[in-house]
């Protein structure tokens, strides 16, 4: 009895001091030898997984920063330059100068603006909608109004505007990740440079048909005649396909290309009050 | 013996109001609007300019590629405009705007009522003039005939299947097409025949048609190797791959075409246009349409000339009821609403279906509960509400596995669906996707 107690004590024994060797062993052969500073970056990251830099997750991106000798290209945007700093710091390495960015929204075609033609009742899906049909309005450019860029957000900074119909994009919370960008069917979001007290001067509107089609559809679309080329001192913006662009590096906000523009497609937001004509929108659209 | 697809199908209310409505020409319009890309592939390029003066029948807009058609012009006048205008896909595209003067058409084109039986044109002939003709697939689909008809080499063509199932609810067009010009439609089948070198043409034509089974039956008996083969009524059966397992047995296996088990399949419409083409030497300038609704107080089939308004046709059929609330242009299973009811009628405008504003809407959308009637309903066999669940997410590796490329767009699921999800919008959105993928990786 005691014979048989004593050899499965044996048995196992050995099993297990077998099974450690092997495991001991396999565990040497395999080793994943681990940064550590990767643990330190991904520390420093945020932790959203937002995808925002262009690599799956945070982890991912602390990976490449250690991997590589700059950060030419490595960038978070929702920590910004903070943490940038930080890293800098742990990897030993001169950060570089990032500008912090912003989403804003290229079209304004409030139910006030731009007329509703038809009714829509299919799937409540931005991505479906753009693919049956131009819309409910004579605007095939503008806002679908189903919300994909709000169930993309991952930092709750975009809702629907139930009155204009229009998603609004919080300043505080916007991290210029750019799911929305990447959400929207019809590229309407823009990531623009954030500026002082997070104003914005911008050109609302994405319509790239000759004026007199997309004045028709829409009374604050970009009719494209060029005036605030003309106006702008610093060649901030430029005007392609019947559509006008302010380039956010290049503005000074010298804020003469607003009251130019005959249609009100140019938005100034943040600012103070400076004459009659102030943009109503902008006000509701803060 | 009567045969069905085994696979699938739903059963909608057929309504068909316009069954014994014989077909009515559309009075001349003032104004046609002729958009350039009727069919699937290349769009035409225009060969006519602002001020030109066109007839009937001269080609406007040339084909641009392989897969691409001629369009001519339906009628006499003078171009007022070349222009992009919202069509029947929601979308604008170019189009050439005709002002209407008189009804002049252009020469070498026999406009006889006259049966032209004897097929004097060979092979090769047949196949050039459809090209010619702008003919393309009237079932909808508006695949180029010409492309279906040239057989590459290595593949063989034993059967001509003719689509006159018309299983889509409400629309009548092929059901008084069958009626009213059986022996041009058999001749154009014959002329098909020819082109293909094949001996064997079957018409499958559901059981719901009893005259124009019994109409094209007895006419049959005096073209050669020509049959009808009644179908038991079940929706998609007008699917080609769903036609060619009901008639012959055959089934096409997923992402190939009906040439892969020898057959080729063409809709009786398609076939008329090919008896105009190649006996007549008219091109594809005008088509049936039915124009149908429950409120409508002249519902019928109406003969019209491309680049029609709908809004003509609404008004030919009693005009537009107050409570309309969609009007779809195709059959109300496929078919897509319009956003805009003078959009023109094209080469694939089969019907125009109006819904009153009850019946129009869509239900309250609740959420699944796995009950399986899309996978039962679905013809293909796949799993629709696994599909649209997936797209829905973004999940665009299930779907592909899913096989949604092999979807058909019959929409029996959305249909079925008692949650009454939206399961075909998103399966659309999946296969488009899916599509774009494929095609970025191939390229890769």
């Amino acid at each position: 009895m005691s014979s048989i107690i004593l050899t499965t004590i044996i048995m196992l024994s050995l099993l297990g001091l077998v099974s450690s060797v092997i495991l001991y062993v396999i565990a040497q052969k395999f080793k994943v030898i681990d940064d550590p500073r990767v643990d330190q970056v991904t520390e420093l990251l945020p932790g959203v997984n937002c995808g925002g830099c262009g690599f799956t997750g945070c982890r991912a991106l602390a990976e490449a920063m250690v991997k590589a000798d700059d950060f030419e290209g490595l960038y978070c945007p929702v920590g910004g330059s903070d943490a940038l700093g930080k890293i800098a710091v742990v990897l030993d390495r001169k950060p570089i100068a990032v500008e912090p960015k912003i989403a804003v929204l290229r079209c304004n075609g409030t139910p006030e603006n731009c007329a509703r033609l038809t009714n829509y009742d299919g799937a409540s899906n931005c991505r479906v909608a753009h693919s049956l049909y131009g819309g409910t309005t004579a605007c095939f450019y503008g806002c679908l109004g189903c919300g994909d860029c709000v169930e993309s957000c991952k930092f709750d900074a975009m809702y629907m505007d139930p009155v204009t119909m229009l998603p609004v994009i919080s300043d505080e919370k916007c991290v210029a990740c750019g799911a929305c960008v990447k959400a929207c069917p019809r590229s309407i979001i823009e990531l623009r440079k954030k500026m002082h007290k997070d104003r914005k001067i911008y050109v609302s509107c994405i319509n790239k048909d000759k004026g007199a089609i997309s004045r028709k559809a829409c009374t604050v679309s970009c009719i494209g005649c060029g005036k605030c080329v003309k106006i702008c001192p610093y060649e901030a913006i430029t005007m392609n396909d019947n559509l006008a662009f302010i380039d956010s590096f290049k503005c000074k906000m010298c804020r003469k290309c607003a009251p130019e523009c005959p249609t009100g497609a140019i938005l100034e937001i943040g600012f103070p009050v400076k004459e009659k004509k102030a943009m109503p929108e902008a006000e509701v659209r803060e | 013996m009567f045969k069905t697809f085994p696979k699938g199908g739903i059963h909608p209310p057929e309504n068909k109001l316009t069954s014994d409505k014989p077909v009515v020409d559309l009075p001349l319009p003032q104004i046609v609007t002729v958009t350039v890309s009727q069919h699937i592939g290349a769009h035409a390029i225009p060969v006519v300019a602002k001020g030109d003066t066109v007839s009937a029948g001269q080609i406007i807009a040339a084909a641009k590629g392989f897969v691409s058609a001629n369009i001519h012009s339906p009628v006499s006048g003078i171009v007022s405009k070349i222009e992009p205008v919202v069509d029947a896909t929601g979308y604008r595209q170019t189009a050439i705007v005709i002002e209407v003067s008189g009804d002049r058409w252009a020469e070498g084109i026999d406009l006889s009522t006259a049966l032209q039986k004897e097929i004097k044109l060979s092979r090769e002939e047949i196949v050039a003039r459809c090209l010619e003709c702008g003919i393309v697939g009237m079932g909808g689909a508006t695949f180029p005939t010409h492309v279906k008809m040239g057989i590459p080499s290595g593949k063989r063509c034993d059967l001509l299947i003719i689509n006159g199932v018309e299983c889509e609810p409400y629309l009548t067009s092929d059901h008084r097409l069958m009626l009213e010009k059986g022996e041009e439609v058999l001749t154009g089948i014959s002329a098909l025949m020819k082109a293909l070198n094949v001996n064997k043409a079957v018409i499958g034509i559901e059981i719901n048609k009893p005259d124009a089974i019994e109409n094209l039956t007895k006419l049959a008996s005096g073209f050669e190797g020509i049959t009808v083969q009644p179908l038991l009524v079940k929706y998609p059966q007008g699917g080609e791959k769903q036609l060619i397992k009901a008639v012959c047995g055959r089934e096409v296996p997923g992402g190939k075409l009906p040439l892969d088990v020898n057959v080729v399949v063409q809709n009786v419409a398609t076939a008329y246009a090919v008896y105009e083409a190649v006996q007549k030497n008219k091109p594809l300038v005008e088509r049936i349409v039915t124009v149908t609704g429950n409120g409508l107080s002249n519902p019928g089939n109406f003969r019209v000339r491309i680049g029609t308004p709908v809004s003509a046709l609404i008004e030919a059929a009693g005009g537009m009821p107050g409570d309309t609330g969609k009007v779809i242009s195709g059959g109300p299973m496929m078919g897509k609403a319009l956003s805009d009811i003078n959009a023109p009628v094209t080469k694939g405008t089969s019907g125009i279906v109006l819904f009153p504003e009850r019946e129009s809407r869509r239900a309250e959308i609740t959420p699944c509960i796995r009950c399986t009637k899309c996978t039962y309903v679905c013809p293909m066999g796949l799993e629709p509400w696994m599909l649209a669940a997936s797209s829905e997410r973004g999940m665009f590796d299930r779907v592909e596995k899913g096989k949604v490329t092999d979807c058909i767009e019959c929409g029996s699921c959305a249909y079925t669906c008692p949650a009454k999800r939206p399961l075909l919008d998103y399966i659309r959105l999946g296969k488009s996707t899916v599509t774009r993928i494929i095609r970025e990786r191939n390229v890769k």
